[in-house]
C-alpha cells in the first residue's frame, strides 16, 4: 500500500502483530492487513454505510470495558486489539447461536450451502448442536422481484441488500419490514424492485436468503468450477467470475476491480453472459468441395486454407470482424489480412439502452453491446452501421460475425472466402473454408475495455468438438505461410501481439494480471489506471 | 384523573402543582401562574449562563439514564456555524411510566417553555417535540398550546420581542417503544425506521438531520423553568448531592392508591409504597417491586428500605430509571410477570442486532415453556447465559433492558421458576 502523505499513519497491534495503517482506517480493514479476517455479516467493503448491527465483528480492545464492532471502530495509535480472545470468541459463538434460533437449517436444499457465511461460521465456532428446542418462527419465501427469490427464514437481517439498493444504486425500493424477529426484507409498499443493477443484492447476501431465480436448485456450490473472466456484455468490461457445471455456465458473479466495476455488475451483463454459450455451434473444420462443405480434420483444413492463400498472393479484398473477438484473435486476423493485402476490417456494434450505477462512475452499461470494439479499432477496424454484401473480388475474411442482413450470395464474388466462427451463420455457408473457433468463455485471452484497459479472461468451458481458439488456428495458418510460429497457449499469442502491435507494447500476460493494465496511448493510461492496478494487486 | 392523590406522605409538588387545573392549559392561565417568566429571564442571560445554572442545579435526565442535563448541553459545539436542534423525548413508552403524559396533558406551556430555554442554551434554532403516537389527547393539547405560543410571540421569529428565534414542531410517532431511544427517535423524526444507530456519532456531533442535537426527556425540560426562576441552590434543597430536586413517580401494580406523585428525591422506597400508595389492597406482603419501569431489576419485598435516589437504587442493585415502581404482592406469579415483560421487549425490538432480535424472543419462548410446566433446570442456566450474551453487546440497551429484570428474577425468585418444573427434574439437577 502506498504511503498516504495527506493523513498521518497510526500503529496498532492486532492479535499480537503490529501494523501501520493510515489514520481513519477501521479495525476490520486493518486486521485484513495482517491476514486476520474478522467474521462479519453487515459489513461489506463496497457498501458505504456501516450500521454495525450484525454484532459479528465484535473484538476486544485492551482498556475498553465492552467489546467493540471492528467495522466502525477507528484504528488509533497504540490500540491493542484481540480478535480471538475468549470474550470475542464467546460473543461470536453466541451470535451464531442466536442466528440459528429461527433458521430453518435447510442447508441440504439451500443454494448457498457450501458458500454460506452462516454455515461457515457455525462450523468454525463448532456449533453443531443447538440448545434451542422451542418452535421456530416460520415466514416462508417470497418473490422480491421478477427474477429474485427471498427466503425469509434464512435471512440474517444484515441489510446489505437494502443498503446496496439505497446507498450504492440510490434506489430506495427495498426496505426492512416489521421488526424484532418478525423483520424481513421487502419492497417499499407500492414500489417494485426493478433496477438494472438489482442482481447485486444476491451477491452481497452472506447467506441463502436471496437467490436468483435462474440459479435456484440448479447446482451444489461444490459441484461448480469457477474461472476469472470479463463480462462481454459491453465495453465496460466488468470483471466477473464464471461458475460452470458440466460445461454449462450456471452463474456469473462480479469480481472486484476498483478501477472498473468495484464490486458490482449490471443485470444485463449477467443474463447476456449466461446466454452466450447457447445455440448450435460450428464444431468441425469445413472446406469447399464443389457445392458441398466437406468436414475435414484440422491438418487438412489448415493446409488447404494456407495453400489457397499462398496461391492468391496479395489480391486485396474485404473483411468483417466481430467486436466481441479477443485482442489476440484480432491481432492474428490483422496479420492474415496484411498477408492478403486487405486493410480496414469492418465491424458492426449492436446498440442498446444504457444504465449507470450512480455511485460508481466507471460502471455503466454502455450503448455498445460488444466486449471489444476498442480492440477492433486498435487493430485498424472501421466501425460501420451495416454489412456490405461482400461483393468485391479478392479475399474475404470474416471473424465470427453473424453476417446478419447479408445477402444470400454474400461473398459469392470473392476469390476466396474464409470464415472463422463459433456458429455457422447463414451466409457463412457460402465460404470456401469454415474454421470453428472457441467463444471467449472457452479460451484464454484479453479484451480492451472502453478506456483502453487490457483485461485478461480465462477459460471457463471446454470448446465443442474440434473448435479451437482463433489465435491458435490463425497462428497455424500463418506459420504455414512462413509468418511466425504456431502457438499453443495464450502467453505465446499475447507475447507476439505485445511485440508487434504498438498499442500493446510493454504489456506482459503476467504483468497485466487479473486486474488489467492500460494499453499504450489509451485513455486508461492517461488516467493512471495502470498505477492503480498495481496498488490494487 | 390520576393526580393528585390524597396521601399520608408529604408530597413536594413543584413540577406537578398545576396539574389538575384546566386553566393552566391555556396561555392566559399559564401566564397567570407565572408562566414564561423563566423564559424571559433566560433571554437576558447568555446561553452559557443558562447552561451553568442547570449544571449547578445537578438536574439529571428523567428519561431513565439519569445523565446530568447541564453537562449534556455543554457537549453541544459552540460557534460551529451549523444549525442545532433540540429534541424533546415525549415518546414515554416504558411499561409502568405514565408521568410525562400528565405533564403534557395539564401543563403544555410548561413543556414549551422548558424546550425554549433548553434550545436557547444549546443554540438550537428548532425544537422538535416527539410525542408518542398513542398520545392523541396529549398531542391535541400540546398542539393547541404551540399555536397559542406562536400567536403570542413565544415561538417562531423574535421570541418575546427579542432578536432570538426558535421554531417548535410537534412530531407524532407511529407507535414504537424504540423511538424513545434517542438515536431511534432522531431516525424516526427524519422519516426513517426508528432504529438506534451505533455511536459515534453522538447526537451532539451529528444528530437529527446530521446536525448537533440534544435529546431531553419531557420531565427534564419541565424542571428547567423553575430552576431558572429560583436558581440552582433552591432546586438543591430537595434530594441528595448527586440526585437533587423533585421527581414524578408513576406508581402502579398492587397498590391501594396507584397513580402519579411528586416527591423530593431520597425518600425510602418503602415510604412511597406503603405511606403514599397505601400498600397492597389485599394487605398481603409485597413480594417484589420493579422500581424504575419494566427495564430495571426486581427488588425483593425485603429490599425496599433503599433511598429513592439514582445512587440509592443503584446500590440496591436496581435503578431509579423512570421512577415507575410496579408493585407485586405475594400472590404474583413472577414467571408470568417476567414472561409478559420479555414479550414486550421481544415485540419492540427493532430487529437490527441479533442478540436482541433473536434473544428476546428466545427468552419469551423458554419462559412460556416453563410456565406451561415443561421447564427443565437447564433452562435456568440457559437463561443466565442469554443474560450474559445480551448485555453490552448491542447498539442500544433494549436487550439489556430484558436482562435486568430477567437476571434479578432468576437470582431472587429462582424457587418460583423451579416450582413450575417437575420435582424429579429439579432434584436431579
Amino acid at each position: 500500500m502506498a504511503e498516504n502523505g495527506a493523513r498521518a499513519d497510526v500503529r496498532l497491534t492486532i492479535d499480537g502483530v503490529e501494523v501501520t495503517v493510515p489514520s481513519g482506517t477501521r479495525v476490520i480493514e486493518a486486521a485484513e492487513r495482517v491476514g486476520v479476517v474478522v467474521p462479519r455479516y453487515c459489513y461489506h467493503p463496497g457498501i458505504p454505510t456501516r450500521p454495525a448491527q450484525c454484532r459479528m465483528c465484535l473484538v476486544e480492545v485492551e482498556g475498553r470495558p465492552k467489546l467493540e464492532p471492528s467495522c466502525t471502530l477507528q484504528a488509533t495509535d497504540d490500540m491493542v486489539v484481540n480478535t480471538a480472545s475468549d470474550a470475542a470468541r464467546t460473543a461470536r459463538q453466541a451470535v451464531i447461536e442466536f442466528l440459528l434460533v429461527n433458521h430453518p437449517l435447510d442447508c441440504p436444499i439451500c443454494d448457498a450451502a457450501g458458500q454460506c457465511m452462516l454455515q461457515d461460521y457455525a462450523y468454525v465456532t463448532n456449533q453443531l448442536e443447538s440448545r434451542v428446542d422451542e418452535p421456530k418462527r416460520i415466514m416462508g419465501r417470497d418473490r422480491i422481484s421478477d427474477d429474485i427469490l427471498y427466503f425469509a427464514d434464512r435471512c440474517v437481517i444484515c441489510t446489505r441488500c437494502v443498503r446496496f439498493m439505497r446507498d450504492v444504486a440510490e434506489d430506495d425500493s427495498l426496505i426492512v419490514a416489521q421488526r424484532g424477529d418478525k423483520a424481513y426484507i421487502d419492497t417499499f409498499p407500492g414500489r417494485e424492485l426493478d433496477n438494472p443493477f438489482q442482481g447485486n443484492i444476491v451477491d452481497v447476501c452472506p447467506v441463502g436468503a436471496l437467490v436468483h431465480e435462474d440459479f435456484v436448485f440448479k447446482t451444489r456450490a461444490w459441484d461448480m468450477d469457477s474461472a476469472a473472466s470479463v463480462c462481454p456484455g459491453c465495453p465496460t468490461g466488468c470483471n466477473v467470475t464464471i461458475d460452470t457445471k458440466e460445461n454449462q455456465i450456471v452463474r456469473v458473479k462480479p469480481r472486484h476491480n476498483a478501477a472498473v466495476n468495484s464490486w458490482w455488475m449490471c443485470d444485463y451483463g449477467r443474463r447476456h453472459l449466461v446466454m452466450t454459450n447457447r445455440g448450435v455451434r460450428a464444431d468441425v473444420p469445413l472446406v469447399r468441395d464443389g457445392e458441398q462443405l466437406r468436414p475435414v480434420d484440422w491438418a487438412t483444413a489448415l493446409d488447404w486454407v494456407a495453400g489457397r492463400i499462398d496461391a492468391l498472393g496479395s489480391p486485396g479484398g474485404s473483411a468483417v470482424v466481430s467486436p466481441d473477438a479477443s485482442n489476440e484473435n484480432l491481432f492474428y486476423v490483422e496479420r492474415l489480412l496484411g498477408r492478403l493485402g486487405i486493410t480496414g476490417a469492418a465491424f458492426i456494434v449492436p446498440q442498446g439502452e444504457t444504465a449507470a450505477l450512480p455511485t460508481v462512475p466507471t460502471l455503466k452499461l454502455r450503448a455498445d453491446r460488444a466486449a471489444n470494439p476498442a480492440g477492433a479499432e486498435l487493430f485498424g477496424g472501421r466501425r460501420v452501421d451495416g454489412l456490405r454484401n461482400g461483393a468485391s473480388a479478392g479475399g474475404l475474411v470474416v471473424l465470427d460475425d453473424e453476417l446478419k442482413g447479408a445477402d444470400e450470395d454474400f461473398g459469392g464474388s470473392a476469390d476466396f472466402f474464409l470464415y472463422l466462427g463459433t456458429r455457422l451463420a447463414g451466409a457463412a455457408r457460402n465460404a470456401d473454408a469454415v474454421l470453428p473457433i472457441a467463444t471467449f468463455a472457452e479460451m484464454d485471452g484479453t479484451f480492451t475495455n472502453f478506456e483502453g484497459r487490457v483485461q485478461r479472461f480465462h477459460q471457463a468451458l471446454r470448446p465443442p468438438g474440434l473448435a479451437r481458439p482463433g489465435w491458435m488456428v490463425l497462428s497455424r495458418v500463418l506459420a504455414r505461410l512462413g509468418d511466425g510460429e504456431a502457438v499453443n497457449d495464450v502467453r505465446g499469442a499475447f507475447e507476439r501481439m505485445a511485440a508487434e502491435a504498438p498499442a500493446f507494447a510493454g504489456l506482459t500476460w503476467d504483468g497485466i494480471g487479473l486486474k488489467g493494465a492500460a494499453a499504450a496511448g489509451s485513455g486508461a493510461e492517461a488516467a493512471g489506471v495502470a498505477a492503480s492496478a498495481e496498488a490494487d494487486a | 384523573m390520576s393526580f393528585p392523590h390524597g396521601s399520608d406522605l408529604e408530597t413536594t409538588t413543584r413540577l406537578s402543582r398545576h396539574q389538575g387545573s384546566a386553566e393552566a392549559r391555556t396561555l392566559e392561565g399559564w401566564r397567570a401562574r407565572g408562566g414564561y417568566e423563566a423564559l424571559r429571564r433566560s433571554l437576558d442571560m447568555s446561553p452559557a449562563e443558562v447552561t451553568e445554572v442547570v449544571k449547578a442545579s445537578g438536574l439529571r435526565g428523567r428519561g431513565g439514564a439519569g445523565f446530568p442535563t447541564g453537562l449534556k448541553w455543554s457537549f453541544m459545539p459552540k460557534d460551529d456555524g451549523k444549525p442545532h436542534y433540540l429534541c424533546c423525548n415525549a415518546d414515554e413508552s416504558e411499561p409502568g411510566a405514565f408521568k410525562d403524559r400528565e405533564v403534557i396533558r395539564w401543563t403544555p406551556h410548561l413543556l414549551i417553555e422548558g424546550c425554549l430555554i433548553a434550545a436557547r442554551a444549546i443554540g438550537a434554532e428548532h425544537a422538535y417535540i416527539y410525542v408518542r403516537g398513542e398520545f392523541f389527547e396529549e398531542t391535541r393539547v400540546l398542539n393547541a398550546a404551540v399555536v397559542e405560543a406562536y400567536e403570542n410571540g413565544l415561538a417562531g421569529e423574535g421570541i418575546l420581542g427579542s432578536s432570538w428565534s426558535c421554531d417548535v414542531t410537534i412530531h407524532a410517532g407511529a407507535g414504537a417503544y424504540i423511538a424513545g431511544e434517542e438515536t431511534g427517535l432522531m431516525n424516526s423524526l427524519m422519516g426513517n425506521r426508528a432504529e438506534p444507530w451505533a455511536k459515534p456519532p453522538f447526537p451532539a456531533q451529528a444528530g437529527a438531520f446530521g446536525m448537533p442535537t440534544t435529546v431531553n426527556n419531557v420531565e427534564t425540560l419541565a424542571a428547567v423553568p423553575m430552576i431558572l426562576e429560583h436558581g440552582a441552590e433552591w432546586y438543591r434543597q430537595w434530594g441528595s448531592e448527586r440526585s437533587p430536586g423533585t421527581k414524578l413517580w408513576s406508581c402502579s401494580g398492587h397498590l391501594v392508591r396507584p397513580g402519579n406523585y411528586e416527591f423530593a428525591l431520597g425518600l425510602p422506597l418503602s415510604d412511597i409504597i406503603f405511606e403514599a400508595c397505601g400498600g397492597t389492597p389485599s394487605g398481603r406482603p409485597v413480594k417484589a417491586v420493579i422500581p424504575g419501569g419494566s427495564s430495571t431489576a426486581f427488588l425483593g419485598g425485603d429490599e425496599l428500605d433503599c433511598a429513592t435516589t439514582y445512587e440509592g437504587l443503584a446500590e440496591a442493585g436496581s435503578a431509579l430509571g423512570t421512577a415507575s415502581p410496579i408493585v407485586m404482592d405475594e400472590d404474583t406469579d413472577i414467571v408470568a410477570a417476567m414472561r409478559r415483560i420479555a414479550q414486550f421487549y421481544a415485540h419492540e425490538s427493532c430487529g437490527q442486532c441479533v442478540q436482541c432480535r433473536e434473544g428476546t424472543s428466545w427468552v419469551v419462548r423458554i419462559l412460556q415453556r416453563i410456565e406451561a410446566g415443561d421447564g427443565r433446570p437447564s433452562d435456568i442456566d440457559t437463561l443466565y447465559e442469554l443474560c450474559e450474551q445480551m448485555t453490552g453487546r448491542t447498539i442500544c440497551v433494549l436487550a439489556d433492558s430484558v436482562v435486568f429484570p430477567l437476571r434479578s428474577s432468576l437470582d431472587k425468585f429462582r424457587a418460583d421458576y423451579e416450582a413450575l418444573m417437575k420435582p424429579s427434574l429439579v432434584a436431579a439437577g
